[in-house]
């Protein structure tokens, strides 16, 4: 009896094994393209539309043909909102089941967290969320917004067109909005801000007691001094603060509140009519009126199987991302990582809002930047935007340590090349 | 003859055509027809936009209103063909169309070929106050002070003369007194330094944060080093002045801060009460609490879906229903798996941290990972305006009524009920409370599933004020225990005064420490305390205690 169940485990371990081996003969044949999104835990919330979007574009390239004649493969992992799990799951795309291209990320410390994985494996990841900027990997392509490409622009309409004297930078507690938040401060006190006209604050993630900070904002704003809130709160924790926004009656006439990481997927799920007025700065709106935009939709809304499903900013950054590498694969004429990264530089790829995104040896795009106040509806309407396109700059040029430091990985091939020292120092700045 | 005939004919046509042609030019120059400033609207420039608003609200008529109301609410359009706007009513597929002009109805249209004219943030606060220009005839005296009070959050020379006409003929006290102030307000800006100065005199004993604002602008300095205002005693009042509502303000503030206090102690005493009694009374570590809470959350969503035309009695009648539901899977915890565990008080943790998981993962799994939207009822929105420095929201207001009736409730429950008799008798001494012929086992699974039902009722309450997700239940269990073992076990008094005091506590120091560090203060002052006191605030006596 003993010696049949051993022989059966045999078997059946014999039986895995050619399966296994089936399996990886049948992923010759496929290129696999890894999502690393949270499907799960306080990002869920933002991330799982991302995870979706991919795989549409997949499903869509499939139906044209994949990609070398090959069909994609998607391989969907669920790093649950949690840091360390993202390098675990990456590393597992990367070793386990050699992903050829990985879209995924979405906060910074889940960034930060892989970044190191990719580099020791020669992974390629596509990030499409808008961050704080210093930093600049060659494994990485970087299609959301660097700070230049939103929050400078966005903190320049209040400060010019609105007048905005006073300003509250409002954040959760990690890498992204404390990076952004100096670079903000930095800016604001050369064009002559005073210190006490600042207020600067943090919140940890998934925060929901937002009563004494919001009425603290309140009072910060009655000082005689057009006051505005620039918001890095991320994940779920907007849906609290807005709604106490809402109970106190700070209304965007008086004290606007513009936020870097609430778009339409993040309002889709509060009532917004006491948030009209309220502001956001991205590079893609829903509601812009291009054909292009119009057809994106009516794709995802019909993929998704849902007529009321939003599309956001940083969809639209997986659809560049995604488009550039399909360009770049075929240009190249393989998947093989460095060739492929060398073959993203300069392509080209339309913008759903119009323009075109143009992919710049420091790895970041060009885009352009639009400003909305928000609707009843929960749609922006576009108030202000840039006459151009507006290239992505890695390191910013208001911290005193980022300023000399550029990235170039075509003349210079280095991600933090120092000006001043000519030098390739090959740390990252902090 | 002939020719002085002639003479006057000719005059008095000319005249006549001098009159007439210098008329209609006054008529062109003075009063432009609305068509025509309507039609100034159909432009994406926000600049040309308030060029043309501003020319609409001189036309003061009531077609005017209408095109204002309409631009205002969004339900301006302007063919793109034709640049031509109209008053539309959006449809499903169709925008139902009005004329502006004739204000007669002009068919449909496809939503394709028109172009929404948007508004912004200060074209709307321009027209918002100049809708409450038309609103102050209004015969509502309600009305009449919200339209009075639009106008003053965007004062200028015009609004001023408005409202100074107002006052002329306004009856309603109440609208009189904000008009005055109002004026007040706007003579602030008067070039006699004499008015000014009557003016701070009238506004000295208000604390609307408009009269702070410029009163403070009063005693600052421009950019070049010179006051704002350049008379000396104008300025010493406006200092007095700023000071006098500094002083209130505090004292408002303090009062807003001991509210916080009471607010965020109150959701910790209902995240609390149903833990002090499976772990205060019973003596469970319950790691499953928070689910049990979370639970009750989900249950309002339900409900919130099955009912959507009655947001607020869907939230009245969530409350007994999650009562059930979390009580429910409380009975089946205690009779499936904590009631083989008792005296075990680490495998009980470790069981229940498992089901906790459980719970978690059955939510994902049904509901998704993604939060669920409940939605606030309307008279849970908004805020109690005390007066000019103090609000009170109103969703926590009735949080912390909501807690003190559950408390109460709970107290007649424990102390004059039999199963409170009993319950109480279990938990001081078990085997005689079974030797009186209590039938413990069946005591045991109804604490377990009163204490669970509560934190069911918590769940409703914290579903209004953060995120009903999956993980909502891990949020609160660590302050939950915390409450219990600072307020001492077996103590129910002890727990609300526990969570209370820490509440408050924890809002006083926020300010000063940001929300991070001053939970961390708590933490460490807890512990410090528990170190003192190991029973906690109100330590159980006499000899069960000992037991």
């Amino acid at each position: 009896m003993k010696q049949t169940t051993g022989k059966a485990w045999l078997s059946a371990i014999a039986a895995t094994v050619s399966m296994i081996c089936a399996a990886s003969a049948q992923a010759a044949d496929t290129i696999k393209v890894g999502v690393l999104h949270s499907l799960s835990g306080t990002m869920a919330i933002s991330e799982t539309t991302l995870k979706d979007t991919v795989l549409m574009l997949i499903d869509e390239q499939n139906k044209k043909g994949g990609v070398l004649g090959k069909q994609l493969e998607a391989v969907v992992v669920d790093p649950a909102s949690n840091w360390p799990l993202f390098a675990e799951k990456a590393e597992q795309l990367l070793v386990k089941d050699k992903v050829a291209v990985t879209f995924g990320c979405w906060t910074s410390v889940s960034r930060k967290s892989v970044l190191p994985v990719f580099e020791k494996n020669n992974g390629l990841l596509f990030y499409p969320v808008q961050y704080e900027g210093e930093e600049s990997s060659k494994n990485v392509f970087y299609t959301g917004a660097a700070p230049n490409q939103q929050a400078i622009p966005a903190v320049d309409y209040l400060m010019n067109d609105i007048g905005v004297k006073r300003w509250v930078l409002e954040g959760t507690d990690y890498v992204y909005p404390r990076t952004t938040n100096k670079i903000l401060e930095a800016y604001l006190k050369s064009k002559g801000v005073k210190a006490e006209d600042i207020s600067t604050n943090y919140t940890p993630f998934g925060y929901s007691d937002w009563q004494r900070r919001v009425a603290d904002i309140k009072k910060f704003g009655s000082a005689g001094k057009k006051t505005a809130v620039v918001s890095t709160i991320n994940g779920d924790a907007n849906v609290p603060f807005y709604k106490e926004l809402g109970n106190q009656k700070i209304s965007a006439e008086d004290i606007p509140v513009v936020a870097f990481s609430v778009g339409e997927e993040e309002l889709s799920g509060i009532d917004t009519k006491p948030l009209v007025g309220h502001l956001a700065a991205w590079n893609y709106f829903m509601s812009v009126d291009a054909p292009a935009n119009k057809a994106f939709i009516k794709k995802w809304q019909t993929f998704t199987k849902n007529p009321k499903r939003v599309t956001n900013d940083p969809m639209e950054a997986h659809v560049i991302g995604f488009n550039m590498w399909v360009k770049a694969v075929e240009k190249a004429k393989t998947t093989d990582v460095n060739k492929v990264a060398d073959a993203m530089i300069g392509i080209e790829v339309p913008n759903l809002t119009g323009g075109t995104a143009k992919m710049l040896p420091n790895h970041h795009l060009t885009k352009p930047v639009l400003i909305g106040e928000v609707r009843a509806d929960g749609q922006f309407d576009t108030v202000w935007q840039t006459k151009g396109l507006v290239p992505g700059d890695a390191w910013s040029d208001f911290l005193p340590g980022s300023k000399d430091i550029e990235a170039d990985w075509v003349t210079l091939k280095c991600g933090n090349y120092n000006t001043q020292t000519k030098k390739c120092s090959g740390q990252k700045y902090e | 003859m002939e020719y002085r005939s002639r003479v006057p004919l000719q005059a008095v046509l000319l005249v006549l055509l001098t009159v007439f042609g210098v008329n209609r030019a006054c008529s062109a120059e003075a009063q432009p027809d609305l068509g025509t400033v309507v039609a100034g609207l159909a432009t994406t420039n926000f600049k040309d936009k308030q060029a043309a608003v501003d020319r609409l609200v001189q036309l003061r008529s009531d077609s005017a209103r209408a095109v204002l109301a309409a631009m205002l609410d969004g339900n301006l359009y302007f063919r793109r063909e034709d640049n031509k706007v109209f008053i539309a009513t959006a449809g499903d597929t169709t925008l139902a169309l009005t004329d502006p002009v004739t204000a007669k109805a002009a068919g449909t249209g496809n939503p394709d070929d028109f172009s929404k004219i948007t508004t912004n943030n200060s074209l709307r606060k321009i027209l918002k106050s100049a809708l409450a220009g038309f609103a102050l005839s209004d015969p509502d005296a309600r009305v009449r002070l919200a339209a009075v009070n639009e106008m003053l959050r965007s004062m200028d020379g015009d609004n001023a003369a408005i409202l100074r006409e107002r006052l002329k003929t306004e009856t309603d006290g109440e609208v009189k007194k904000a008009l005055e102030a109002g004026l007040a307000l706007a003579d602030l800006e008067d070039t006699d330094p004499e008015k000014r100065l009557a003016a701070i005199k009238q506004l000295e004993s208000s604390l609307s944060p408009d009269v702070y604002n410029r009163l403070t602008t009063l005693t600052t300095r421009n950019d070049d080093g010179t006051y704002v205002e350049p008379d000396e005693r104008v300025r010493v009042a406006a200092v007095k002045g700023v000071s006098y509502i500094d002083s209130w303000r505090r004292f408002y503030a303090s009062i807003e801060t001991l509210f916080f206090g009471l607010s965020l102690g109150s959701v910790l005493v209902l995240a609390a009460i149903g833990l002090a009694i499976t772990f205060g009374v019973m003596g469970v570590i319950n790691m499953a609490h928070g689910e049990l809470m979370m639970l009750g959350a989900y249950t309002t969503y339900v409900i919130q879906q099955a009912m959507p035309a009655q947001i607020g009695l869907s939230v009245l009648i969530a409350i007994p229903l999650a009562f059930l539901v979390s009580g429910a899977v409380g009975v089946l915890i205690e009779r499936g798996v904590v009631r083989f565990l008792y005296g075990r008080p680490l495998e009980t943790l470790l069981a229940t941290f498992g089901i906790s998981l459980i719970l978690q993962q059955i939510v994902r799994d049904v509901f998704t990972a993604n939060n669920r939207p409940v939605e606030t009822p309307a008279w849970m929105a908004g805020s109690w305006q005390i007066n000019e420095a103090l609000s009170i929201t109103y969703n926590r207001l009735y949080v912390v009524l909501f807690m003190m009736l559950v408390f109460g409730i709970l107290l007649v429950v424990l102390n004059k009920t039999s199963l409170g008799l009993k319950v109480r008798a279990v938990a001081q001494n078990r085997s005689m409370a079974k030797a009186m012929g209590v039938r413990t086992e069946w005591v045991d699974a109804l604490t377990f599933g009163l204490g669970s039902g509560i934190a069911g009722v918590a769940g409703v309450a914290l579903s209004q004020l953060t995120n009903v997700g999956p993980n909502l239940g891990q949020q609160y269990i660590i302050d939950s225990f915390m409450v219990v073992v600072f307020g001492g076990v077996a103590n129910l008094w002890g727990t609300l005064i526990g969570g209370m005091s820490l509440g408050v506590v924890n809002q006083v120091l926020e300010p000063f420490a940001g929300a991070v560090l001053a939970k961390i203060f708590v933490l460490i002052a807890l512990i410090l305390f528990i170190q003192r006191r190991p029973r906690g605030l109100f330590p159980q006596k006499g000899r069960a205690a000992e037991g």
